[in-house]
């Protein structure tokens, strides 16, 4: 089987992390906007990988593995103010919060 | 017995622990008057075992010093204050000692001896309290004659000072005890209004003791009483009247003399026994004991004599004039405690140290039975207290008649009873001790007149004359219970009898001799007893050399006019107040000493008024100033906010694309 080259990987990632950023920046569902979080997180897991076979070393997945643990605990926080702000808002439309202007 | 000298003090300590804690909620009622009882009589007999002691000292052991030319036992039970190395290298420290000379054994004698019998008669005068205010009363008084005893037997001024600043606490605390009642109606002034009016009176005097405590400490590195006065010819002059006179100012607050008396007068807003007890007989006599202790002190600077004896005898004119216009029994009786400590503070102004003890003895007695009678009185009449609304009452009260009877001919100088000895030493003193005066004479005969009239004015109101009672007060009028009689009566013979222990030489010659004299003989300093005391001491040479320097009668001659004068005063009383009172002429005179001087209001005017604007000022600085600072600073960043709330929109995706737009730009420019 032939390798995959880096460059297509690093393509690849480039256009996971750019839809992770218009979700972040175009949704309004405060869940969706995590999910994109999540995409771009995994963006840079792939780069990690990826450069971490073209350079034989394992530095690069260990970090991989440490980042696939701290998103779990990212995402478990922001359901949680996710929740937090359903609670006080009755919509998790992140539009109708907006305390800084108020 | 003189090594449990250090129990004295602890009796009453522990009734009042007892009391305090307990009295209210578990102890019945009649526990807590007898523990407090009990306390006082353990610590008399155990003085009265002590002072026994004196007679035949033992060797110096353990925690005991024993002087025996001085008679002076000294017990030091642990060092208060270790202060480091002095000026001269030594260590200085202040250590927790009692010291019992014939000096203190009087004072010991007086305040136990005298303290008991206020005690029980507390027991009846109290009894309409309710149960807590019962404890708290007797709790308070306990702590008090504790304060007292170690104020009495402190060895050195920061202990004695303890015990010093303890009684003024309780003064305090007992003046205020009726806290929630009106005082007086015309000024609008409260029983706790009152108690802090003495509290902080006295707070002036303290402040002038503490500075002089310090300067001695500092001059001399030691705070011990006989090493100071052991010490006090290495002082200067002037080191040595400045504090004296910052102690006298001290004495000054504490003795009630002028100008800081005006406490004494509102403290009649305690219940009578703590009048009795605190503001006749031991806590305002304080002052000339510290007097008569630091004696050695005083002697070694003339100007500070001057100071004193000036004090004293225009103390005891002022408030004697002022004590014949008052209507509250009680208030007679408080300005004629100012003006009998005038007599003490004017004794030992001119030397006379031991005259101006032995009168502190005399008065303890005759005043606290002359409070205790007017207690009585109060409590048969339910409260009242002008006399105005008396009268008549021999009859009716025949055992507080006769005792207060004997009271009133003690304290007018009536011979033989006790205060005629006493005052005929100081007034003799006065003429021809060092520093006396014809003028000090005077004002003190004068005195004396004037204090058997007032005197004699109150028993006439008090007691005979037609009744002018209120009905309501008619219809309970009692006779006080025995448990308060007995006091009485004991007191009556005290006043009636210890005035013999001093009789004066030229009266009583070689068979009754001056045993008071003798017996403080080894605490007061050479030159201190004047020539009174020469004169007793057999010195006919100097006797005669005072006589004639400044005295232009004789002692019999000084003495008949001084009996002239009481008994020109009684017999103006009488005839005055024969039929109850009567209409006064309100004449300027007449209305200025009814204001008592205007002296309250002259101070409101030169001290409190100027002091509240002060308080006022720092107030308004503190709310305007300081505070429109903090103010600002937190209106600064409010608005700060403000503006920059304007920069925000509020939505969530904004501040992404700021984070984005700021990440690439800072990779772009870590990266370029």
């Amino acid at each position: 089987m032939m390798p995959v080259p880096p460059q297509s990987v690093v393509i690849v990632s480039l256009l996971l992390f750019g839809i992770g950023v218009l979700g972040v920046l175009t949704r309004r569902n405060a869940i969706i906007i995590l999910m994109s979080i999540e995409l771009m997180m995994n963006a840079a897991n792939l780069n990690l990988v990826a450069f971490s076979r073209q350079h034989a070393h394992l530095t690069g997945q260990v970090f991989g593995i440490f980042t696939i643990t701290v998103a779990a605990g990212e995402v478990a926080v922001g359901l949680a103010i996710v929740l937090a702000l359903y609670r006080r808002f009755n919509s998790i439309y992140v539009d109708d919060v907006r305390l800084m202007k108020e | 017995m003189i090594g449990s000298l250090w129990l004295v003090p602890l009796f009453p300590f522990a009734g009042f622990a007892v009391n305090g804690l307990l009295g209210p909620r578990v102890l019945p009622r009649q526990a807590v008057g007898w523990i407090a009882c009990a306390a006082v009589a353990l610590s008399f007999l155990f003085s009265l075992g002590a002072v026994s002691g004196l007679g035949q000292l033992p060797e110096s052991s353990g925690g005991l010093v024993v002087d025996h030319e001085a008679q002076r036992v000294t017990q030091t039970l642990f060092t208060w204050m270790p202060l480091g190395p002095g000026r001269d290298g030594r260590a200085v420290s202040v250590d927790w000692s009692y010291v019992l000379d014939p000096l203190s054994a009087v004072m010991l004698l007086v305040v136990t001896g005298v303290g008991l019998l206020i005690h029980l008669y507390s027991i009846g005068y109290m009894e309409h309290e309710d149960r807590s205010g019962y404890a708290r009363f007797f709790a308070y008084l306990n702590l008090f004659m504790g304060m007292m005893l170690v104020l009495v037997l402190g060895g050195s001024l920061p202990v004695l000072f303890v015990g010093w600043e303890g009684v003024g606490l309780c003064s305090y605390l007992l003046i205020g005890f009726w806290y929630d009642r009106m005082f007086d109606e015309k000024s609008g002034m409260s029983v706790a209004d009152a108690g802090r009016k003495a509290f902080l009176v006295n707070r002036i005097g303290d402040v002038g003791f503490i500075l002089g405590t310090l300067l001695l400490l500092s001059a001399l590195g030691t705070a011990q009483i006989q090493d100071i006065l052991k010490a006090v010819p290495n002082l200067s002059a002037g080191m040595a009247t400045a504090a004296a006179l910052l102690l006298f100012v001290g004495v000054c607050g504490k003795s009630a003399q002028i100008p800081l008396y005006v406490w004494l007068p509102d403290a009649m807003a305690g219940p009578t026994p703590v009048s009795a007890l605190i503001h006749a007989a031991t806590m305002v006599t304080a002052g000339v004991y510290v007097l008569a202790r630091m004696a050695g002190l005083y002697v070694a600077s003339p100007t500070a004599m001057t100071v004193v004896a000036v004090t004293g005898g225009l103390t005891a004119l002022v408030a004697a004039t002022l004590g014949t216009a008052q209507t509250d029994i009680k208030k007679v009786l408080a300005y004629s405690t100012v003006s009998q400590l005038g007599y003490m503070v004017l004794a030992a102004g001119v030397g006379a140290f031991t005259a101006g003890v032995f009168h502190l003895m005399t008065h303890a007695f005759f005043k606290a039975l002359l409070f205790l009678g007017a207690g009585s009185v109060i409590h048969a009449l339910s409260g009242e207290q002008d006399i105005m609304k008396m009268g008549g009452l021999r009859t009716r009260l025949p055992w507080t008649h006769a005792t207060f009877l004997i009271g009133t001919l003690a304290i007018a100088g009536v011979p033989p009873l006790a205060g005629f000895f006493s005052k005929d030493e100081i007034l003799w003193a006065a003429l021809s001790g060092s520093g006396g005066s014809l003028l000090l004479w005077l004002a003190g005969v004068v005195t004396a007149g004037l204090t058997a009239f007032y005197m004699t004015r109150l028993y006439m109101l008090t007691f005979a004359g037609p009744p002018r009672l209120t009905h309501e007060a008619e219809h309970h009028l009692h006779e006080s219970p025995p448990v308060m009689l007995l006091p009485l009566i004991l007191l009556a013979v005290g006043s009636v009898a210890v005035g013999f222990v001093g009789v004066p030489h030229f009266l009583g010659g070689a068979s009754v001799p001056n045993l008071f004299e003798h017996w403080l003989e080894p605490v007061m300093p050479a030159a201190a007893g004047g020539a009174a005391g020469a004169a007793a001491a057999g010195h006919a040479e100097e006797a005669a050399h005072a006589a004639a320097a400044g005295a232009p009668l004789s002692e019999w001659g000084a003495m008949f006019v001084a009996l002239l004068a009481s008994g020109a005063g009684i017999v103006a009383g009488f005839a005055m107040y024969r039929g109850g009172p009567r209409p006064e002429r309100a004449t300027p005179a007449v209305r200025w000493v009814r204001a008592k001087y205007y002296v309250d209001e002259l101070y409101d005017r030169a001290f409190v008024g100027p002091y509240r604007a002060l308080c006022r000022f720092a107030s308004a600085w503190d709310a305007r100033i300081v505070d429109g600072l903090v103010n600002a600073v937190a209106f600064v960043t409010d608005l700060a906010g403000e503006m920059l709330r304007l920069a925000q929109t509020g939505y969530v995706r904004n501040y992404a694309l700021g984070f984005f737009v700021g990440t690439i730009l800072i990779l772009y420019y870590v990266l370029r």
